[in-house]
């Protein structure tokens, strides 16, 4: 078990340099490279040169990942092409914060909510509110979260005014001050997750509640409610795992949308502004990140369906048991 | 008798269909159990067998629904019950053992917590007292390190393992009646008598009731005095089982029996014509269309279920007729009549062949060593031969036949086709050489392509082996869709609308139309019901007989083996232990092995005579050096048997063993082992 956590953590590594490496050349191709960018319409042979030389791009671009990376996990991030003089690091730790206040809100928030709506529909198969549940969820997967987003903007900020159609506040406000911005966005993320997680949910339960060995549980004299807990649960509920992972990695994919829409200050926002901004360190930077957030989830899900399974689990047993 | 502890009165229960109506698929069936009664259900799939254990719980599975009758356990009617109340008397009155124990052990939990669960519901058990309770099951079991099973999750045992701790699971509430359906349905004939042997010591001299399921007649013969035999969800015969099976009053019964392969039959098993309906009606008898004895009366009136004796009853208007009739089987073929077609050269040859695994392991930097799972086979195969090569799972005859079709690249050896070396792979085999090895699957779910309709699959191999256009292949396909004894209407089907027997004649079909010299069987008849069967082994003797085809037979069944096959080879864990014409093989077996293997098989009558040798537990795992068996052997000599491989020794002409003791000492084990002569 040790050994593969080790082992799976090392292909994370390995997954995460690849990755900065089509990060970093993906920026490196782009049309005109940082002198250009940073010099924009006052560039001249001449200067341009200069600052190469200043900002070394003249050298190998090998040589120059490698001392990205190398900068990159010693905190060294650089500075703001677009945002003169401000470092790269607090600028993004900021934004950061903002949007896992979000995506956490909304990630908790809809996992529970899918979770607990995906078992009572799949344990009431084809009861009303099976068929509600069902039909909601899949027009909630049909609509893109912008068009979601704009209808709740338009409800709830506009028609009844109720909250904060858009961000106002400044990107370092406190939570208090951020929350009621919040609101909307989060609410945004959890319609489009529970849509997705709760069918899957729904289908494992079904899948479950029919196998053999749950209708043994019933002919053991077993109480249902006890078959319910004991059995049906948790046996649906580790198949749904890393589906449930690959949508909360899907809300970093969503955040930026839904930032943008609701121009919440979070990195998906700072991400959007960058690429039109041309600010290059800045885009590497927020796609490391947002790499390091989707493999670590990924992680997290293949150790947690391991250790509950007892079949792929013993799998790393056997050789110490035998 | 004994007050009933739990009555089915008049119980039907279908299947609603289409047409807004019920299709019953158990109907009108009554029976009372008694403490202490041990019955048996027979019959083939679809009968409504299983519907019925399952309604004895209380449940009906799936969509079915109960039209009328009563299911009653001491006063209270199950059906109508509240659901709390039901999950009382499940587990701790009236516990199932189900067919499949590896799906229906939850995956997730380990034994021992399975077991408890049992314990902790019905009576109140937990904690340390709930340990040593579940550990004394398993050891009555006669699992071996019990407290080591209990600790284990369902997928780390043997199917054995699991069907015992279904069993354990079963017996943890102490019910009253205990309901097994199929319980020995896909182990090995070992594993199988151990099993019996185990109910059997179970429940003699207890007041347990018990009902076992089964399509198996050897099985309820074995373990059951009473018997019940169902068609198209009625009772059709019920009574002792000793009378039943010796003087059959129903037609089908009377053609299980015949249908059913035996050690000592001098002909082919029976084949039943016809198939089951799906469910009777009142106009006519269910069994009309298939009954030899049927006559006029039986097309207008259906009949009804005649007690003729104290506890025998019969549904049949003809069963005086029936049952002073003997010589049911006349009409099958005579095994002697099977005499080969051709002699001659070798066709197919299989020279000191072994093969390996390569075990899987995430960790790519160690090297596990290969295990070795077939090991120096040598097979000689004539045209219109049949070989059969036997063996319980894990003997390595599957990989065998993996070997002779190249796919599976041999470690060692070479099979010769027509005396030339052929490449080990499939892929670097010629086209000829592809198209004269044949080989069947057991489930041909899983070899027919489940969207192509059978014109479509029969087409398939004339193509690539004859380049014939659909128009060209239409008539052959027409004439060998007729010698399977299917018909035109067939064609636009696709698998799923066959049945199982008509899905594994569309499997034969497609190997023979490639016009094989040599066929490889794997297990082609073993997951079908008697009836078929019969008739399937019926069809591939007469296939061989016209065209001469040789086949490889691999099977775990000696019974079949004996009715089809000329030669036998005996495999253990890999290794040959005993090879020759399968008469004198099966007559007078020398090695220990091929003695335990017929002595395990099931006969009907069941046989007076028990074998008195203690079969040790399963265990197949191959040992390097010495005799492979030496685990299971109940005469093996320490250290001799361990360390030194046992010569091969000639019995007459070409039957070979090898063992290390002299045929004499096997002479007296094989005494003990009380085998059926011919
Ligand atoms: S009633 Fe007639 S058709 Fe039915 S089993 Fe008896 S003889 Fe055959
Ligand atoms: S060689 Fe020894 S272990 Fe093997 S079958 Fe003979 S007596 Fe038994």
């Amino acid at each position: 078990m040790a050994s593969y956590v080790f082992g799976r953590c090392f292909s994370a590594l390995v997954t995460l340099f690849v990755v900065a490496a089509i990060i970093f050349v993906a920026t490196e191709v782009l049309p005109g490279d940082v002198a250009t960018a940073v010099l924009g319409r006052d560039a001249t042979p001449k200067r341009l040169a200069a600052l190469r030389a200043q900002l070394q791009l003249d050298r190998p671009a090998s040589a120059r990942y490698m001392d990205w990376l190398y900068a990159f996990v010693q905190g060294d991030w650089g500075y703001s092409l677009a945002r003169p003089k401000q470092a790269i690091l607090p600028l993004i730790g900021e934004r950061v914060r903002n949007t896992l206040w979000l995506s956490g809100i909304a990630g908790v928030i809809g996992v529970l909510l899918s979770l607990l709506l995906g078992v009572v529909a799949g344990l009431k198969r084809n009861t009303w509110f099976d068929t509600l549940v069902s039909t909601l969820s899949l027009i909630g997967m049909s609509l893109p979260e912008f068009v979601i987003g704009s209808l709740l903007m338009l409800l709830f900020g506009v028609i009844w005014a109720l909250l904060p159609a858009v961000t106002i506040v400044q990107p370092q406000a406190t939570f208090t001050a951020l929350f009621p911005s919040m609101i909307l966005p989060a609410v945004t993320l959890v319609i489009v997750m529970v849509a997705y997680i709760l069918r899957m949910v729904r289908s494992s339960v079904i899948d479950v509640a029919h196998s053999d060995y749950v209708q043994m549980a019933y002919l053991k004299g077993v109480p249902h409610r006890r078959v319910v807990w004991h059995h049906i649960i948790p046996n649906a509920l580790i198949p749904t795992i890393n589906a449930i992972a690959l949508t909360v990695a899907w809300l970093i994919g969503g955040v930026v949308v839904v930032e943008t829409v609701f121009n919440f200050p979070g990195i998906g926002r700072l991400l959007t502004s960058a690429v039109s901004d041309r600010d290059l360190p800045l885009v590497q930077a927020l796609g490391l990140v947002g790499a390091v957030f989707y493999i670590g989830i990924n992680i997290v899900a293949d150790i947690a369906t391991l250790w509950l399974t007892p079949r792929l689990r013993t799998q790393y047993w056997r050789v110490a048991d035998e | 008798m004994n007050t009933p502890l739990l009555s089915v009165d008049n119980l039907t229960i279908g299947f609603p269909n289409t047409t807004s109506t019920v299709t019953p698929v158990v109907r009108d069936v009554s029976v009372h159990i008694a403490p202490g009664m041990r019955i048996g259900v027979v019959g083939e799939s679809g009968c409504g067998k299983s519907t019925l254990a399952y309604a004895l719980l209380g449940m009906i599975r799936g969509a079915g629904v109960r039209v009328h009758g009563t299911v009653t356990y001491a006063g209270a009617q199950l059906f109508d019950m509240p659901p709390a109340q039901l999950q009382h008397i499940r587990g701790a009155e009236i516990a199932l053992v189900p067919q499949n124990a590896g799906q229906s052990l939850a995956p997730h939990r380990t034994v021992y917590a399975q077991i408890a669960e049992v314990l902790e519901i019905h009576q109140q058990l937990q904690g340390d007292a709930a340990w040593q309770r579940v550990v004394q099951l398993l050891a009555d079991m006669r699992l071996r390190n019990p407290a080591r099973i209990a600790r284990r999750y369902p997928h780390q045992l043997s199917g054995g393992q699991q069907q015992r701790v279904a069993l354990a699971m079963a017996l943890a509430g102490q019910p009253k009646v205990l309901v097994l359906d199929e319980p020995t349905t896909g182990l090995d004939v070992t594993t199988q008598a151990q099993l019996l042997a185990l109910l059997h010591a179970l429940t003699n001299d207890t007041d347990m009731a018990m009902v076992l399921v089964s399509h198996d007649l050897g099985v309820i013969a074995q373990t059951c005095q009473q018997v019940m035999v169902m068609y198209a969800g009625e009772v059709v015969e019920m009574g002792d089982t000793a009378d039943v099976f010796q003087q059959p009053h129903h037609p089908y019964t009377r053609g299980l029996i015949a249908a059913m392969p035996q050690l000592t039959a001098t002909r082919l098993p029976y084949a039943m014509p016809g198939q089951m309906r799906r469910s009777a009606t009142d106009q006519q008898c269910a069994f009309l269309d298939r009954c030899a004895f049927a006559q006029s009366v039986c097309a207008t009136t259906a009949p009804t279920l005649e007690f003729v004796a104290h506890t025998r009853a019969v549904r049949c208007h003809h069963w005086q007729t029936v049952a002073t009739h003997d010589d049911v089987d006349s009409t099958a073929t005579p095994l002697l009549d099977r005499a080969p077609v051709g002699e001659g050269t070798p066709l197919l040859a299989v020279r000191q062949v072994s093969a390996t695994y390569h075990q899987p392991d995430w960790r790519w930097w160690v090297r596990t060593p290969p295990q070795l799972v077939v090991a120096q086979v040598d097979i000689t195969l004539t045209p219109g031969h049949t070989c059969a090569v036997v063996g319980e799972s894990g003997s390595g005859k599957s990989t065998l036949a993996r070997v002779i079709t190249g796919l599976h690249q041999p470690a060692a050896g070479n099979v010769y086709l027509d005396e030339t070396v052929l490449p080990a792979t499939v892929t670097q085999r010629s086209q000829d050489a592809r198209r004269r090895i044949q080989l069947i699957f057991q489930n041909p779910d899983l070899s027919l392509n489940p969207r192509h309709t059978v014109a479509e699959l029969l087409y398939r191999p004339q193509a690539v082996f004859f380049g014939r256009t659909r128009a060209q292949a239409l008539p052959h396909t027409i004439s060998m869709l007729q010698q399977m004894r299917l018909d035109e209407q067939y064609l636009n089907r696709v698998p799923q609308q066959l049945s199982g027997g008509e899905k594994q004649r569309v499997a034969i079909a497609r190997a023979f139309l490639a016009d094989p010299d040599v066929v490889v069987c794997d297990e082609v008849v073993s997951a079908l019901d008697v009836s078929v069967q019969a008739s399937l082994l019926q069809l591939l003797v007469d296939i061989q007989r016209q065209r001469g085809t040789a086949y490889l037979f691999i099977a775990h069944d000696l019974a079949v083996v004996r009715a089809v096959a000329h030669t036998a080879i005996v495999l253990f864990a890999g290794h040959v232990c005993e090879q020759g014409a399968t008469a004198e093989v099966f007559a007078v077996p020398h090695h220990p092995y091929t003695m335990q293997l017929l002595s395990a098989v099931l006969t009907v009558p069941r046989r007076t005579v028990q074998p008195q040798v203690n079969l040790p537990a399963d265990d197949t795992t191959l040992t390097h050096g010495g005799c492979p068996f030496r685990q299971r052997c109940p005469i093996a000599i320490p250290h001799l048997c361990a360390d030194v491989v046992p010569p091969w020794q000639q019995v007459a002409g070409s039957h070979t063993f090898r063992c290390h003791h002299p045929p004499d000492v096997l002479a007296s084990l094989r005494d003990q082992f009380a085998l059926p002569t011919t």
